[in-house]
């Protein structure tokens, strides 16, 4: 076997395409000589997912929301994604070792629009469609208002022409986005995203500002019936190219920067940055509005749950799929212990007493849940564990214990929570109870961090790893595990005991299965066992698309957010399987293939050395100076 | 890793008439086996011989249904793993198994799990390193990304890492490149001449008797030969009782 080893590259070669130079580039494809089945069956998936997302009603609802005032619209938005996802797929052609590689060009454009105006074409056929049949009957949004949607009010042929051309332009957009050099590329996402985010950010921004009193130039940039205007608009974009330029490569300075500290200057810069963050969320809320820190708490709330699931799911790797159970027993415990209606006994403690019991309850209730449960392994414990959440809430519900929780009515007038006399935590000041969230935050933040390089923590790691060799190691899986099912349990139960203070009443209808998926979609999104990206995840998620029962920024959203939680989760697993921002080890244990084979490349020149000196040295040192 | 040498009265490890099963399956059938301190035995039989299931009930992972397993002259039938291991007992697993994902030094660390005396830990540390320099070239790393060999090296560093009185070695020539089994095997012995008892158990017969004072062949839960290793290697019976021999069969998974 004659394999050359790269020796040029240092131990450890970063995978992906920066690696790979621009060395063997082959002139560019002629235009016209495209593979036009690949095109023909892309532009195809592209145009029934893009007549799936008109018949979902999403352009329609969310016609609404104007991004830029005038010209483009949230439901417009919605119309032309696919065309340019597509238009940029089409032109991608991957880097193998030995196969010329083609410099892109024209070909990757002429690709991309003839791709996105199939796609177009779809909505032009849906248009033809809209006028000439009627399926109401099966498909509610098969309406008028989506044909005028899709003809700007000027008739079908008008539709059919202008969804083929805008199609084809942007899918040429999206191939020119292959072609055009990283600074231009760079420019233009930045410039995209930044006039997208101030569109989202709308409300968050007019009231940050309103509290600081900068109305004038807001305004200046967002019109008054929502959306950028096209002056603020065009500042935006300006600005934010000149940003993109300029700032080339900082952030990645800054991050290698300190990446390549070490000892204390590390730790010294880490703490900077921590505290920097925290500062900001500190200081922030005094500036916001009552709907900004409502949205705050709400975020801070799920990021409390999905650090408790992180434990369970991310470092002793137990699919727990009825987490919520855990939120439950917290605020029903809470609103037991606190409030003076609760049915049965109503020992009216003040909160911080009650969080004492809390704990104590919730453990003893991950406990009594986690020891039936921790014995199985992979999908029946997953089963089980959905389960048990819907037994939690059922029992809530349940008339036999409606004389202890008041069944379907719940339990109602729960006071606030008191901070040692000090501030009262409710409702009606978001703000406080923003506070007190990120408080606990701070807390469990601390309390994964630890755990995780805690000796409990690389047991956790063992048994999610190899269970049979971490007990053979001598761990007690058992106990490990259920040691993680109950800390996950008391950092939810943290989240509902704060909930049931914030909103006052409790009833069983809060804790649905639901809030279990989207707190696990929350860990698997931001990444799973990263404490920054569960974080992370919960702003995305929750903040911007909105939790199971709360909205978020895009209030727009919430008819399609399990949609788009769904398409999310599929693109991510596809394009990005170690979440928003994940941490290095699942990175690592992802890109397992790539690495693989290097050490499968080095460990075949460890073989050949050994073979070569066969004399009967010492095993342990052969090749030592090598690599 | 010194060792008094060999003390005939009392041995190790051992089992008394041991019987095991797997629900209905009768695994291990009285078998007696005893390793003493400062050898190097090993026990011999093809697949589904009950091999593996002499390891396990070693270290507690299966319980027998009769006989006894004793360590160092006290019975530990039903005592869990983690008794065990805390008592010198420790398992280099098949295929190494690593903890792919965790670095090469949470594996060793992790296999001094149950140790609370930090500072003898870290100069077991240090004598890993001694005997496998490239672990320690390689501490940060992920043992997923290592080669063959270097798993192997970091495999029995584990082990060392629980300061253990018998090491057992479950197939130490399974899914290795010729070349590493060679290697593996040398490591082994080199161990052993360190001082180590070292138990261990493998399909390939040559290989193993090679380097062991003594074994055992094992053939459907029942020990059929029990003899020296030169006088196993000399046995015409190992050829017929087990169809071992080749070196090939490190190729057979």
């Amino acid at each position: 076997m004659n394999l050359t080893v790269p020796s040029e590259t240092g131990p450890q070669p970063p995978p992906g395409p920066a690696a790979s130079t621009a060395s063997n580039d082959s002139p560019p494809r002629p235009p016209f000589a495209q593979d036009w089945g690949r095109i023909a069956r892309m532009g195809a998936v592209g145009a029934v997912g893009q007549i799936f997302i008109s018949l979902s009603n999403m352009p329609v609802k969310l016609d609404g929301r104007a991004i830029i005032e005038g010209i483009l619209s949230l439901g417009y938005l919605s119309l032309v994604v696919l065309p340019f996802a597509v238009g940029s797929r089409v032109g991608y052609q991957v880097r193998r070792e030995g196969v010329p590689f083609h410099r892109p060009g024209t070909y990757e454009v002429v690709g991309g629009a003839a791709c996105g105006a199939v796609v177009g074409g779809g909505l032009s056929l849906l248009a033809i469609l809209i006028a000439n049949f009627d399926l109401r009957e099966p498909l509610v949004n098969w309406s008028p208002i989506l044909a005028d949607l899709l003809a700007f009010n000027r008739g079908t042929a008008f539709a059919v022409v202008i969804w083929l051309a805008v199609g084809a332009v942007i899918g040429a957009l999206g191939g020119l986005l292959r072609v055009v050099p990283p600074l231009a590329k760079r420019i233009l996402w930045t410039v995209v995203l930044t006039l997208f985010g101030a569109a989202v950010l709308e409300s968050l921004t007019t009231d940050l500002a309103e509290g600081m009193g900068l109305e004038g130039p807001v305004e200046w940039f967002y019109a008054p019936r929502g959306g950028l205007t096209v002056t603020g608009a065009i500042a935006l974009a300006i600005g934010s190219a000149v940003l993109a330029v300029v700032g080339r490569g900082r952030v990645k300075g800054a991050k290698a920067h300190i990446d390549s500290l070490e000892g204390p200057a590390r730790t010294r810069a880490h703490l900077g940055l921590i505290l920097a963050t925290g500062a900001v969320l500190v200081i922030l809320p005094m500036f916001a509005g009552k709907l900004t820190n409502e949205l705050l708490a709400n975020v801070g709330l799920f990021v409390l749950l999905a650090l408790g699931l992180n434990v369970v799911v991310g470092l002793a790797g137990i699919l727990d799929l009825g987490y919520v159970a855990f939120f439950a027993v917290g605020s029903y415990s809470a609103a037991v212990l606190t409030a003076a209606a609760s049915p049965r006994i109503n020992p009216e403690l003040p909160w911080f007493v009650a969080l004492i019991g809390v704990v104590i309850l919730t453990g003893l209730v991950g406990l009594f849940i986690g020891a039936p449960v921790i014995r199985m392994r992979g999908d029946y414990l997953a089963i089980v564990t959905l389960g048990f959440g819907e037994i939690i809430r059922l029992l809530f519900l349940s008339d036999w214990l409606s004389g202890w929780f008041g069944g379907s009515q719940g339990i109602t007038n729960i006071p606030g929570a008191e901070i040692f006399g000090l501030a009262e935590v409710s409702g009606t000041d978001p703000r406080s109870v923003f506070y007190l969230v990120l408080a606990f935050c701070a807390i469990a933040i601390y309390v994964s961090w630890r755990l995780e390089r805690s000796r409990i923590g690389r047991a956790w790691m063992a048994v999610r790893e190899d269970e049979t060799v971490a007990e053979a190691m001598g761990i007690n899986t058992v106990n490990v595990k259920l040691l993680a099912f109950v800390v996950g349990a008391v950092l939810g139960s943290f989240s509902g005991a704060i909930f049931s203070a914030k909103v006052g009443s409790v009833f069983p209808a809060s804790f649905l299965i639901l809030v279990s998926i989207v707190i696990l979609v929350v860990v698997i999104f931001g990444g799973m066992g990263s404490i920054v990206g569960v974080i992370a995840g919960s702003a995305v998620l929750i903040g911007v698309l909105g939790g199971p029962k709360q909205p978020g920024l895009l209030a727009e959203f919430s008819e399609f957010k399990l949609l788009i939680y769904g398409a999310l989760l599929v693109w991510m697993m596809l394009a990005r399987p170690e979440g928003l921002i994940p941490s290095v080890r699942r990175t690592r244990e992802l890109h397992q293939e790539e690495m693989a084979q290097d050490a499968w490349l080095r460990g075949q020149t460890d073989e050949d050395e050994t073979a070569d000196d066969n004399n009967g040295a010492a095993a342990g040192r052969t090749a030592v100076g090598e690599s | 890793m010194s060792q008094d040498p060999p003390d005939r009265a009392v041995p190790l490890l051992e089992m008394r008439k041991v019987n095991a099963h797997y629900g209905a399956v009768h695994a291990l059938r009285d078998v007696n086996l005893s390793i003493y301190a400062g050898e190097l035995v090993c026990l011999l039989g093809g697949n589904a011989s009950g091999k593996s299931t002499t390891l396990k009930t070693l270290l507690g992972m299966l319980t027998p249904t009769s006989g006894e397993v004793v360590l160092d002259g006290e019975v530990v039938n039903g005592r869990p793993t983690s008794y065990l291991v805390a008592r010198g007992v420790t398992m280099v697993p098949e295929n190494r198994r690593l903890f792919k994902r965790l670095t090469v030094r949470e594996n060793l660390q992790l296999g001094a799990y149950l140790r609370k005396d930090s500072d003898a830990v870290a100069s077991d540390l240090e004598r890993v390193f001694e005997l496998f320099p490239r672990v320690k070239e390689r501490l940060g790393q992920k043992a997923g990304t290592l080669s063959g060999g270097e798993q192997q090296m970091v495999a029995i560093g584990r082990a060392l890492m629980s300061q253990p009185r018998v090491l057992l070695m479950d197939e130490p020539s399974m899914g290795l490149a010729p070349t590493l089994v060679q290697q593996n095997f040398e490591l082994i012995s080199q161990i052993h001449e360190a001082g180590m008892t070292v138990f261990m158990v493998e399909q390939n017969a040559n290989m193993a008797l090679g380097i062991a004072d003594r074994g055992w062949v094992l053939q459907t839960g029942r020990v059929v030969l029990d003899d020296t290793a030169e006088a196993l290697l000399a046995n015409p019976a190992l050829r017929t009782s087990y169809l071992g021999g080749g070196k090939d069969d490190s190729d057979s998974s």
